[in-house]
């Protein structure tokens, strides 16, 4: 019996485990873009982009203005996309190594668990 | 209707509004008092946020902001958004996973420790109350700059309405007035913008109209502005780095309001509201889309009244002078000292000895009167007199005082009264949105976390409820009293506010979630000694008259510095002291887990935990 649940127990901490390096790439790819455009194309960069135009605002401004916050707001869309998929698939990867079963209300509960 | 009827009208439907709110969302029980049962929608949860988020000064002091700063404005637009994508990636879903109640709630629990606890407290409670005071000031100056009552009856209708709905509805109570309150001030932000922008430019959206070009002028509307601060000695409104703020203070500060934004515990405890994880991350894009409407206009705000205002009174005479100069000029936000020439100069840089435009600051309206006296004199000749512009000019006030650009751009674009007045309602929106979130924090770290988790950890229910309520009541009473008596610092103190969230909470949240390494002591002594220097630092700029030493930093960008302090001191203290016992590793598990894989956290078994 003990085996069975240690088996379990390994099985969910290395999906744990590949989920858990999913999320930080797509946090490292998200936070790089978020620095890139805030703080570089904003800031440390916006002298030299101010030299080109778009819509009538000097380049660097309208990062800093405009541009930036509108990246920000898709970032976290994207954030948002990513992980509730990413979630899915890490419920549907525990259930088919039989850590967990779904209940009828769609909730999820231990694989074998006994009503305690 | 004059503006005054039409604002009574206004603010006496919206907090009426508010009160109707507070009874139909009445609360019961503290899970409904401090996270609004966990029930709220995403997108609900995102206006709520967005309206807490945007306080009095967003709304009306950041617009006028960046006209002054031109590009180095950008510094708040993106540190006050960027903030949410931090909050986004790095702390909302997992502290919702957690499911407890409040930020020191997670920080004594992650690193085991009353004291950590008490830390989180102390700074919880520090920074929502400076915060606050800022904001009760706001509603009684609203109240007093449109319905011309004094500044006090404004703050005791303000605590009035606070009182009401925070008491009966707790968390729930102040989420629903605040998605209320955030349509207040988004209508009455964009309509202006809009029609201001018609004007200038011919098109509806202001976004695209600050790119466009001026209708009967042919030139952008940016290059025009650019030219005619390049002839009255401005510095340029689009350049980057001129003046004080060069590429590294800008950069700073950025980062330091970034990740304030992210450490602010009455922001943090908007994402303990939603009904799950999936939820909160959406709720967070939620948020920013809403804060983004404001802070996307909020430039061209800031760039067309700073137009209007060049263009309109440079070089005019008493005749020519518009009307909203004259109706503003009477509230001391813009005065005219003439040089004797009878045109109004307005000039900056190397031609400030020409200006003729100033604010009356925290000077009475005696003193005004009297600089004016002498400054009368002065002009007739007499032995007397003194020029005003000099007395002026060293007391710090050159050019109209910022927070008039929100306030009289509605009156600049010749719009009708009860746009105007709408402006007033959605200020009033703002402030109280703010403070009631302020308030609900300070509440749950006495109640939530020093009596119930600290001081009497087997209350029941009712006690603790009741607790609740008495101090956010009490609560409510002494943000009263600092909005009378405002600690004369506030808009430094708030720059405080941000520096010390980002020294203290950011770090030590981060690393709790990120870090399963990360032990007890050093994490402690990382958040004392972030605040500590932060703080020394600060208060010895403000009032020791330090010059910015360290690194060329001023101090609002030295939260970063903090933080940097903080992250260094944690992760160098770290291998020296244990890691985290078993009973936190799996909490650090299970909270990076996604949901419905594991058991749900229950708060109240957790207190037998410890």
């Amino acid at each position: 019996m003990s085996t069975k649940v240690d088996e379990r127990d390994s099985r969910r901490a290395a999906a744990l485990g590949r989920y858990w390096k999913r999320n930080a790439t797509i946090m490292a790819v998200l936070l790089f873009i978020w620095a890139v455009v805030g703080l570089g194309a904003g800031v440390l960069f916006a002298d030299v982009l101010n030299v080109y135009s778009l819509g009538g605002y000097p380049l660097g401004f309208w990062f800093a203005q405009q541009g930036s916050i509108l990246v920000f707001v898709l970032l976290i869309l994207v954030y948002a996309l990513v992980m509730n998929r990413l979630d899915k698939q890490h419920h549907r990867e525990l259930q088919s190594t039989d850590v967990i079963t779904p209940k009828r209300s769609g909730r999820f509960h231990e694989a074998g668990a006994s009503v305690e | 209707m004059s503006v005054q009827a039409w604002t009574f009208l206004f603010v006496g439907v919206t907090f009426g509004l508010y009160l109707v709110i507070a009874w139909w969302s009445r609360v019961s029980d503290t899970r409904g008092f401090y996270v609004a049962g966990q029930g709220i929608p995403a997108a609900a949860n995102g206006m709520a946020t967005a309206a807490d988020w945007m306080s009095a000064a967003s709304f009306i002091s950041m617009a006028g902001l960046i006209s002054t700063l031109g590009y180095a404005g950008g510094m708040y637009l993106m540190g006050w958004t960027g903030g949410y994508v931090l909050l986004a990636l790095l702390l909302a879903p997992y502290l919702r996973k957690f499911g407890h109640y409040t930020v020191p709630d997670f920080i004594g629990d992650r690193y085991r420790s009353n004291v950590a606890r008490i830390v989180a407290v102390v700074c919880a409670v520090f920074v929502s109350f400076t915060y606050v005071a800022g904001q009760m000031r706001g509603v009684g100056i609203v109240f007093s700059r449109f319905l011309e009552v004094d500044v006090n009856v404004g703050v005791y209708v303000g605590v009035a309405i606070v009182f009401v709905y925070a008491t009966l509805g707790g968390m729930k109570g102040i989420t629903w007035t605040q998605v209320a309150q955030y349509w207040v001030l988004i209508t009455a932000f964009l309509t202006p913008a809009i029609a201001i922008s018609l004007k200038l430019t011919g098109t509806p959206v202001p976004q695209i109209g600050l790119g466009s070009e001026l209708i009967g002028e042919g030139t952008a509307l940016l290059e025009k502005l650019n030219q005619i601060h390049a002839d009255l000695g401005f510095a340029s409104y689009t350049e980057p780095f001129i003046g004080s703020w060069d590429k590294l203070n800008v950069f700073c500060v950025t980062l330091a309001l970034m990740a304030g934004t992210a450490g602010l515990p009455h922001v943090i405890v908007r994402f303990y509201t939603v009904k799950s994880v999936a939820a909160a991350r959406w709720s967070a894009f939620w948020a920013l889309l809403f804060i983004a409407l404001l802070y996307l206009t909020a430039p061209a705000i800031g760039a067309f009244a700073r137009y209007a205002m060049l263009d309109g009174l440079h070089g005019k005479t008493e005749e020519q002078l518009p009307d909203w100069f004259h109706s503003w000029e009477q509230t001391g936000l813009i005065l005219w000292m003439d040089d004797g020439d009878g045109h109004l100069s307005y000039t900056g840089g190397d031609r400030a000895d020409e200006n003729e435009l100033f604010r009356s600051g925290n000077l009475g309206s005696v003193q005004v009167a009297e600089i004016r006296l002498y400054h009368q004199k002065w002009l007739d000749g007499q032995l007397d007199g003194q020029d005003g512009r000099i007395v002026l000019r060293q007391a710090g006030l050159a050019g109209p005082d910022r927070d008039i650009i929100v306030l009289a751009t509605p009156e600049m674009a010749n719009l009708a009264r009860w746009i105007i007045a709408l402006v007033a309602a959605g200020g009033l929106a703002a402030a109280l949105s703010t403070a009631s979130g302020l308030l609900l924090v300070i509440s749950s770290s006495v109640a939530h976390d020093l009596y119930f988790r600290i001081g009497n950890p087997h209350a029941s229910e009712s006690q603790r409820l009741l607790v609740g309520r008495m101090v956010i009541g009490f609560a409510v009473v002494v943000a009263g009293i600092l909005g009378i008596y405002p600690p004369g610092f506030v808009s430094q103190v708030v720059a405080f506010a941000f520096g010390l969230a980002a020294a203290s909470f950011f770090p030590a949240i981060v690393l709790g979630i990120f870090s399963k390494r990360v032990g007890t002591y050093p994490a402690i002594f990382g958040m004392i000694t972030g605040i500590g220097f932060t703080a020394t630092y600060i208060l010895g700029s403000v009032y020791g008259g330090w010059s910015s030493w360290a690194f060329g930093i001023g101090p609002q960008g030295i939260g970063v510095v903090g933080m940097m302090i903080n992250f260094t001191v944690t992760l160098g203290l770290t291998p020296f002291f244990p890691a985290p016992d078993q009973t936190v590793q799996e909490l650090i598990l299970s909270i990076r887990e996604p949901e419905g894989a594991g058991p749900a956290l229950d708060i109240d078994k957790s207190v037998e935990a410890d």
